[in-house]
């Protein structure tokens, strides 16, 4: 059995023929090539696997590709604009707030739906909101620090 | 690991999807926020052969005013809950609760219907729903019919839904009067799976002694558990500690919770206790 994926990623349409039980985080990699995205628990527990989805983050492991036909869909590939970098980029990168970068995906669609909603959040609220995004080699602090850091430089304003 | 093969079936009106279940029944398995029936499909610990989702299915969705409560459509995603205003100001149990619920990519996803008809036991929503004494219509290619919540939660997952049917409203009557709501939990890490919880809700009356009161607990059982024995112990005391305390350890008392790599019965029937006499604390308005 295929059902038709047709949906808009990082502003580009795209579309492909798929075994109903893909996921949406296997679409992505898989048959869209977009391997930003990682695929780590499965079950929605360690949040790398989180997109945006019409500007709602969500786990994309826990989502079926055919329930986004007809969404939005942002992933970490979407932020970066002509080769410049996302002030959130950016500021991860000035705060030193990822190592193997294998949770970073998943922190970076996090903080920018936070950002978006709260543009200068306390640091209780950043640490509330990344509260499902696990990482196993920072310790959390510089990830915090960069998304205070992104808040400071206006990373919540503008567009998708 | 990835899900099982299922046919997958994508209605377009309720009629559809109510056809699909009455045809499919207990072979079927309902997709609406997906937050619960997708790690078992990535799990391996359902194997439905069709799997009916209802995110095409105009008009599950909405939150609206009902006879001085609330009611929620099955479809209506537990962040437009938390956001809602009117849940806020009528149902502050509710919107107690959902702090807990996840995350927020959990939230924005994730039903107020599909989290009642899962009934996971350490969950959130349907204790709040058998806290507030909600009303649960069920449809099916049959009729439609309600099912009160202290009917609807009978075992670990298991409901009073019939195969062929599918939870589309739960209406949460509103509370009279001066009350106070309050949810506490305990977990491995904010938003994971409660290892116990206590939700509850004081009413005072005009001389400042207890009139309504409710408290549930999670995680203690098979189903949420309404402490009904405690809740009478309340109703006319006063709102003080050595009450709440005694109430707690009612609600506490005979409880045999299950133990698992998470934390032991004896573990999860003391902290009950705790957070039961905490929440109760915390609710008096």
């Amino acid at each position: 059995m295929s059902v038709e994926v047709r949906l808009t990623v990082n502003g580009a349409e795209r579309s492909a023929a798929v075994d109903p039980r893909r996921t949406l985080a296997d679409f992505l990699r898989e048959d869209l090539g977009l391997t930003g995205t990682h695929v780590s628990c499965e079950h929605g527990v360690c949040g790398s696997c989180t997109v945006l989805v019409d500007g709602a983050s969500a786990r994309s492991c826990l989502m079926l590709a055919a329930q986004a036909s007809g969404c939005e869909v942002t992933t970490i590939e979407g932020l970066a604009r002509n080769g410049a970098l996302h002030p959130l980029q950016e500021a991860f990168r000035d705060a030193h707030a990822f190592q193997c970068g294998f949770c970073t995906p998943g922190f970076a669609m996090t903080a920018l739906e936070l950002l978006r909603e709260v543009p200068r959040p306390s640091e209780a609220e950043v640490r509330e909101a990344i509260g499902g995004n696990l990482c196993r080699c920072t310790g959390y602090e510089s990830i915090v620090r960069g998304i205070l850091l992104a808040a400071e430089r206006g990373a919540g304003g503008g567009g998708s | 690991m990835k899900p099982p093969v299922f046919e997958y079936h994508a209605p377009e009106s309720l009629e559809e999807a109510l056809a699909l279940r009455a045809e499919h029944g207990e072979d079927s398995a309902v997709l609406a926020g997906g937050q619960s029936l997708m790690p078992l499909l990535n799990l391996r610990m359902a194997f439905p052969g069709h799997l009916i989702d209802l995110g095409r299915v105009p008009g599950l969705a909405g939150i609206r005013e009902d006879d001085g409560g609330v009611a929620i459509g099955a479809m209506t995603r537990q962040r437009a809950v938390e956001r809602s205003e009117l849940v806020r100001s009528r149902l502050p149990l509710v919107s107690r609760a959902l702090a807990h619920v996840g995350h927020p990519a959990i939230r924005n996803r994730g039903t107020v219907g599909g989290s009642v008809a899962h009934a996971d036991p350490a969950a959130e929503l349907p204790a709040v729903a058998l806290a507030l004494d909600a009303t649960i219509v069920a449809r099916s290619a049959r009729g439609e019919r309600t099912i009160d919540a202290g009917d609807f939660f009978q075992g670990f997952l298991t409901t009073a839904l019939e195969p062929d049917e599918l939870l589309t409203e739960l209406r949460l009557p509103g509370l009279p009067g001066r009350f106070g709501a309050a949810f506490v939990e305990v977990a491995r890490r904010h938003g994971d799976f409660a290892l116990a919880g206590a939700g509850a809700v004081l009413a005072l009356a005009d001389d400042g002694s207890i009139g309504d009161a409710r408290l549930v607990l999670i995680g203690v059982g098979g189903t949420p558990l309404r402490a009904r024995e405690a809740e009478a112990i309340l109703r006319s005391a006063r709102p003080e500690q050595a009450v709440f305390a005694e109430a707690a350890e009612r609600a506490a008392a005979g409880l045999e919770p299950g133990s698992d790599a998470h934390a032991s019965g004896a573990y999860r029937r003391r902290v009950a206790a705790v957070l039961a006499r905490r929440a109760l604390a915390e609710a008096t308005p």
